[in-house]
């Protein structure tokens, strides 16, 4: 579904990805943790085509027609209402016209928006503007969901919603790529698990049924061997 | 092609929807040549100077800067939310992108001219309506290119400090040929000259127009490629 | 002998040759009729120019190649051309006027070589600050290109359009389509002193170059 080879970008003296090679199948959910300056963004949008790395490939099955992204910015546009929104970035991916309305209704309806629908953006709660972004993503019904640090922000509620919500895009066959540097947000949806330092990955494989406190141990121990 | 287009119409409508929205861009850009009218008007000596000499230089001036000051809106928007990432991640070529910025920027900068032709046959008594469809056809000639430069340099300054100071500071340069044939075949025209006249200087504004769209569609990936 | 090293004697070696231009300029050139003394300036006036557009000419080629081959020091060669263009460019624009005033009567006129250098000088001006204003290497070079090679295509339209709207500088003694009418000793000056504010170019970029490359 999505895969990089090799994979390296480096900008000026700085090495932010350096030989990062993996693949991930529909239905997976690969979670990668790392401290802040790892690469895990950038690696991201390296996967969403946003950066061109300077060494090694990687790609999305479908390309850009089948990636959501969902960050801690919204993109969406301030002055327009989220129904305005979820139009314009629909029409912009093709959605057809007819299945326009019928996802904006039923998106509006899964993620709680519909009191605020013909509500510009910048009236709108943190929260609320994320679950609006989150709409924006899947719109176009995205095979491929990238996630840069999705639960900053968000409060305890939010951030649980979230949680089912992306478990359950998981469970219908997407897959999906999360960075985080919180392990106790990640770790339930994750069915694989990559621990990234310094532009690589310092473990990578199934999550095998282990909970947070294994993992923040396990990265802990795999950061101090690297 | 129809796609690219289409795109482009998409951006582009959705830019000056934003605009009416919010207004302040364009309320500034006609404050703004209303006041430049007003003082131009004032600091010259009318006895000294017929009007009809220094009236074209007087308008041209004041849409230049006028234009220069509204073309960082394009970019502005984008930024606010990262909505420029979803941009690039959208499944559209980077050429509707500009395209519909400089459409969006066209249509906001003839807006502009628009007020300021009729406060300036307010101020400055000039019969521009004899000749106004020559005098339309020398406005979109000279804007076209300038704005296409301006649009393809606001995509970069905007990232920088003092964004709206460097967006003049390179663009002013560009705005000298068309500028200069401008003043020129205005000038002849309202002398009651014939558009045939100023032959050399209307192949030199298309000469020109044609060289920097075509040129600056080129070198817009370059801006918003990492 | 490092890129710096061989630079500052190629400066210097430049140096010392336009001063033996000026010794053969000042005693061995004969003195133009119309102009008088003044006209020497001449020799240090157009070279000046022709570096200046070599230097803007240079920065645009090496904007195209950077866009498409990416190595940076194509960018960093640019940014030094840049630097050493500006340069030109304030030694044309000072010694124009110091050559118009006794000849026309005025320290400025709006006619196209003028005006075209000193659009050229704020291009390399533009140039320089958005560069400054960039930090980040990679969007601050792929930046750098695209206002280089906008810069580069601008300025025939410049030319143009200046040309068309009042010609009052000296018309074009050399690079005419018939024999050049400068008296031969005056264009051997001349051509020596291009060839002098060539190596100059040289050697300053060599030596910008060399400081660019310390400064990454």
């Amino acid at each position: 579904m999505l895969w990089a080879r090799e994979l390296s970008h480096a900008f000026g003296p700085i090495r932010a990805l350096d030989g990062i090679s993996f693949t991930l199948d529909r239905g997976r959910t690969l979670v990668i943790f790392g401290p802040n300056g790892a690469g895990k963004t950038t690696l991201l949008r390296v996967l969403a085509g946003l950066v061109r790395p300077t060494g090694g490939s990687a790609g999305v099955e479908g390309g850009r027609r089948a990636i959501g992204w969902i960050g801690h910015q919204s993109q969406l546009y301030g002055h327009l209402t989220v129904r305005e929104n979820l139009r314009f970035w629909g029409t912009l991916y093709d959605v057809p016209a007819g299945d326009l309305e019928r996802r904006q209704g039923e998106l509006l309806a899964r993620l709680g928006l519909d009191a605020r629908a013909g509500q510009q953006v910048r009236t709108l709660s943190r929260g609320e503007t994320q679950r609006a972004a989150i709409a924006r993503a899947l719109m176009h019904d995205p095979a491929v969901l990238l996630l840069d640090e999705p639960f900053t922000g968000l409060d305890r509620l939010a951030a649980e919603e979230l949680g089912r919500l992306l478990g359950e895009l998981a469970a219908r066959g997407r897959a999906t790529v999360l960075v985080t540097h919180d392990v106790k947000e990640g770790t339930e949806l994750a069915s694989d698990v990559a621990f990234m330092r310094a532009g690589r990955f310092v473990a990578f494989g199934p999550r095998g049924g282990r909970d947070a406190a294994a993992l923040t141990a396990a990265y802990r121990e795999a950061v101090a061997g690297a | 092609m129809r796609e690219l287009l289409r795109h482009a119409w998409l951006i582009a409508r959705k830019d000056l929807q934003l605009e009416f929205r919010s207004r302040t861009a364009l309320v500034s850009a006609f404050v703004f040549t209303a006041l430049v009218l007003v003082i131009f008007e004032h600091g010259r000596d009318p006895t000294a100077v017929p009007t009809i000499d220094l009236a074209p230089s007087i308008l041209w001036v004041t849409f230049s800067f006028a234009a220069m000051l509204g073309l960082n809106r394009a970019f502005q928007a984008e930024l606010e939310n990262q909505a420029l990432d979803g941009l690039l991640l959208a499944p559209i070529s980077r050429t509707s992108l500009f395209w519909g910025k400089l459409g969006a920027n066209l249509v906001f900068v003839a807006l502009v001219q628009v007020v300021g032709v009729l406060l300036f046959i307010l101020f400055f008594n000039v019969p521009v309506w004899r000749v106004w469809l020559p005098f339309l056809l020398v406005c979109a000639l000279a804007t076209v290119g300038f704005i296409a430069v301006g649009t393809l340099f606001s995509a970069m300054v905007v990232r920088t400090r003092f964004a709206e100071l460097m967006l003049p500071v390179l663009l002013l340069p560009f705005l000298l040929p068309p500028l200069i044939a401008a003043v020129a075949i205005t000038v002849s025209l309202f002398a009651g000259r014939s558009l045939s006249e100023s032959g050399g200087w209307l192949r030199l504004l298309a000469g020109y127009d044609l060289a920097f769209v075509s040129l600056a569609t080129f070198l817009f990936p370059a801006t918003v490629t990492e | 002998m490092t890129l710096a090293q061989r630079g500052r004697w190629i400066t210097i070696g430049a140096l010392v040759l336009l001063a033996g231009i000026y010794v053969r300029a000042l005693h061995f050139t004969p003195v133009e009729l119309h102009q008088g003394a003044a006209q020497k300036i001449f020799y240090l006036h157009v070279p000046a120019a022709w570096s200046a557009m070599l230097s803007m000419g240079l920065v645009g080629l090496a904007s195209i190649l950077f866009l498409i081959m990416k190595d940076a020091r194509l960018d960093r060669f640019a940014a030094a051309s840049a630097e050493v263009g500006t340069v030109f460019c304030c030694v044309m624009l000072t010694t124009g006027p110091l050559w118009a005033r006794p000849i026309w009567g005025t320290w400025w006129t709006w006619d196209a070589r003028l005006t075209l250098t000193l659009m050229l000088f704020f291009l390399f001006i533009g140039y320089q600050v958005l560069r400054g204003a960039v930090t980040d290497p990679r969007l601050r070079a792929n930046y750098a290109a695209v206002v280089g090679i906008c810069g580069l295509i601008l300025l025939p339209f410049i030319h143009l359009s200046v040309y068309l709207f009042r010609t009052l500088h000296p018309q074009p003694i050399v690079l005419k389509p018939s024999a050049p009418s400068l008296p031969p000793e005056m264009l051997v000056t001349l051509l020596l002193s291009f060839g002098v504010f060539t190596l100059l170019y040289v050697g300053f970029v060599m030596q910008r170059y060399a400081l660019g490359d310390r400064d990454e």
